[in-house]
């Protein structure tokens, strides 16, 4: 399957999208967290500044989100991550009002109440967890409602290679698989549950084998590419939707930041992330697209600076927009 | 006794290890326990000492890791296990619930789970609804576990010390707030002065944390360094308070709390964890079963978070978890209140 050059240059973008919003989150994330306006003796603190609590950046795992998302249509429902922001912007999900609610303020897709772990955009189809393997059942479940009122939609979900060991991915893959559900699970594996590597955690090399227990297609991405993705993932997709049933995907794919925000990485070797960052898969998109003639050194300034233009003003909006009243707390327990 | 100031953190950990090196059974399992050393350092410094076979990492797989724990412990050795975070129990909670808590009654006995699971809880730091919540209560609530919730290092130790020689499953759970860690916020008051030699505090025995004659304040974990802020504010008003630590919800030190409301004729129940149905009901409800025997001041109060999942935001989160203010204002207002008349 080939993308189209549409596709091709909106990946590309939406990539360079993803990583500027990422990168300038690490930034604004460290405003009023570092010494000396926080209490004596401590190196940073988590509970500070305009964007507090954790925070899980997504770096380097770009391709698994605009590979994916590439072929999904407005009615097909994603289901992220503890780590969301790639899978929400690849989505379509409004970034003024994303980063309005990782500031925790009332413009924000959940006036504050979710943050950053918890984006929930159903005009958009897209919502995530913070809670390991928790993407998984709920993907199924949108796809069991495609299934039942006829609709030809899909429903992905996104986890790491650490939830592969929860019982919420074998139940889901087996609910799936039993009934051929228009489903498509999407593993990142970036090698690190928080700190401990896949050789630790994971009795197997490729978790796309654990498909054959289910008796499903199992895909196994090596190269943590834009195109490789877009190519496994058309294929399942396209499956889905034509009433083949569920497919599961992974991606070998690259995390440059730490599990949160503040993570020493004392886990990692030193200079890893250095290396990693040769193999960075946006330049190498970068690269297929000139040799197609789809990019020159003129428009790729020009989506650039439309790119960071983009980010900046998501983050001003999120900054000039006000904190909700303390009396919402009690608000939206119930329907 | 030689003391030294340690964090909650450090207390535990060294607990943990002096443990490990008296008894050889003793081994620990959880998600990011040995080479992080615990996210919430509960666990570092142990890997170095004792190896992996004894610190040992785990995939994320609490139900196959905690229903181990309590294989293993029919077998003979005392494992501890971390949940990393309590809110997390949604993934393991048959293995707690249905068989950690009930083995020992449904074997009639026989069948003995000395089993130490440590958790983190806790908010104030805008970690929202999934990674903030304390749910103690939901623990004590199932009848088989035993409940620890220290609020300092020095009884952090004694407590662990203590768990991880009890016969019975123990949910040890710690707050984020006091561990003293640098990258959190946390009450001072928590670090405090620990002897490097072994030593034992019994479960079912409050502390008092602070004396007082006007009101007392029953609370725990974290929210004791909360109110015995907001008791030195109420002092310079002329209000005198005392403050109960409960150390343990199971067993629970009720003795304590009827002699020290007999005492100042006033309750507050200070919590971080749900209002309703919870700990908090749970203690005024003693206290209404003794009238008979106390004359109450004014009426008890209680003060948690609402009927509301923890927000993000952080006026928000602020708003729902019981600050200092929050209890200076309760105490200050039932120092104004009366009892109605009986007819």
């Amino acid at each position: 399957m080939e993308p189209t050059q549409q596709q091709l240059l909106w990946m590309y973008e939406t990539m360079l999208v993803i990583r500027e919003y990422e990168e300038t989150m690490a930034k604004v994330y460290l405003e009023g967290k570092l010494p000396p306006r926080i209490q004596k003796g401590l190196a940073f603190d988590i509970g500070s500044g305009p964007v507090p609590g954790e925070m899980h950046l997504a770096a380097g795992q770009e391709p698994v989100a605009v590979g994916t998302c590439a072929h999904l249509r407005a009615e097909d429902t994603v289901v992220g991550t503890h780590r969301p922001h790639h899978f929400a912007i690849a989505k379509g999900v409004p970034l003024d009002r994303m980063t309005a609610e990782i500031f925790g303020k009332a413009a924000g897709l959940s006036r504050g109440k979710g943050g950053h772990m918890h984006l929930f955009d159903p005009e958009h189809k897209f919502s995530c967890s913070g809670i390991v393997g928790a993407s998984m059942p709920p993907a199924c479940g949108a796809a069991l409602a495609a299934k039942k009122t006829g609709k030809d939609w899909v429903a992905i979900a996104f986890f790491g290679e650490g939830a592969a060991n929860q019982g919420a991915f074998h139940e889901s893959l087996n609910l799936a698989a039993l009934w051929k559900l228009p489903a498509v699970f999407v593993c990142e594996d970036n090698k690190y549950a928080i700190s401990v590597d896949k050789a630790h955690s994971t009795a197997i090399r490729n978790n796309a084998e654990r498909a054959a227990a289910y008796g499903i297609p199992g895909i196994s991405v090596a190269t943590n590419d834009a195109l490789e993705v877009y190519a496994a993932a058309g294929e399942a997709i396209a499956r889905a939707r034509s009433g083949g049933g569920p497919t599961l995907i992974e991606v070998k794919t690259d995390r440059y930041f730490g599990h949160f925000q503040g993570d020493a990485e004392v886990y990692r070797p030193k200079g890893e992330v250095a290396e990693l960052r040769q193999h960075d898969p946006i330049p190498r998109l970068a690269a297929r697209l000139r040799e197609r003639g789809l990019l020159d050194d003129a428009t790729d300034s020009a989506t650039r600076a439309r790119v960071v233009a983009k980010v900046t003003q998501a983050f001003e909006f999120a900054r000039r927009s006000a904190y909700p009243e303390a009396s919402e707390a009690l608000h939206h327990v119930f329907a | 006794m030689t003391a030294r100031k340690l964090t909650m953190a450090q207390a535990i950990a060294e607990a943990i290890g002096q443990e490990m090196e008296r008894d050889g059974r003793v081994f620990v399992m959880g998600e990011d326990i040995a080479k992080y050393g615990g996210i919430f350092g509960a666990t570092g410094g142990l890997l170095d000492r004792f190896g992996p076979e004894r610190i040992m990492d785990t995939p994320i797989s609490e139900t196959a890791f905690i229903g181990a724990a309590t294989g293993a412990a029919a077998e003979g050795l005392r494992p501890i296990a971390e949940l990393m975070f309590v809110d997390f129990f949604g993934v393991c909670m048959d293995q707690i619930y249905n068989h950690l808590a009930k083995n020992t009654y449904m074997s009639g006995g026989s069948v003995h789970l000395p089993v130490v699971l440590t958790t983190a809880i806790g908010g104030g730091y805008s970690d929202a609804a999934q990674h903030s919540q304390c749910l103690y209560s939901l623990f004590a609530h199932v009848p088989g576990l035993k409940v620890v919730v220290p609020s300092n290092a020095y009884d952090a130790k004694g407590l662990m010390i203590q768990a991880i020689r009890d016969d019975n499953p123990v949910m040890y759970c710690y707050h984020k707030g006091i561990m003293g860690l640098p990258w959190m916020a946390y009450y001072e008051g928590s670090s405090n002065d620990v002897p490097e030699e072994s030593y034992t505090i019994a479960f079912g025995q409050a502390g008092t944390a602070r004396s007082g004659r006007d009101l007392t304040i029953v609370t725990l974990s974290q929210m004791v360094q909360k109110a015995l802020v907001a008791a030195s504010e109420l002092e310079k008003e002329g209000i005198s308070v005392e403050v109960i630590d409960l150390r343990t919800l199971v067993p629970l030190d009720v003795d304590a709390i009827v002699r020290s409301v007999a005492k100042t004729g006033r309750l507050l129940i200070a919590d971080e964890d749900y209002l309703g149905f919870g700990l908090t009901g749970e203690i005024a409800a003693l206290i209404a079963e003794r009238l008979d025997q106390l004359t109450l001041q004014s009426p008890v109060r209680r003060l948690g978070v609402p009927g509301t999942p923890i927000p993000y935001s952080r006026p928000l989160e602020q708003a729902v978890i019981p600050q200092v203010r929050h209890i200076a204002d309760a105490c200050r207002s039932m120092m104004q209140q009366k009892l109605a008349r009986a007819a």
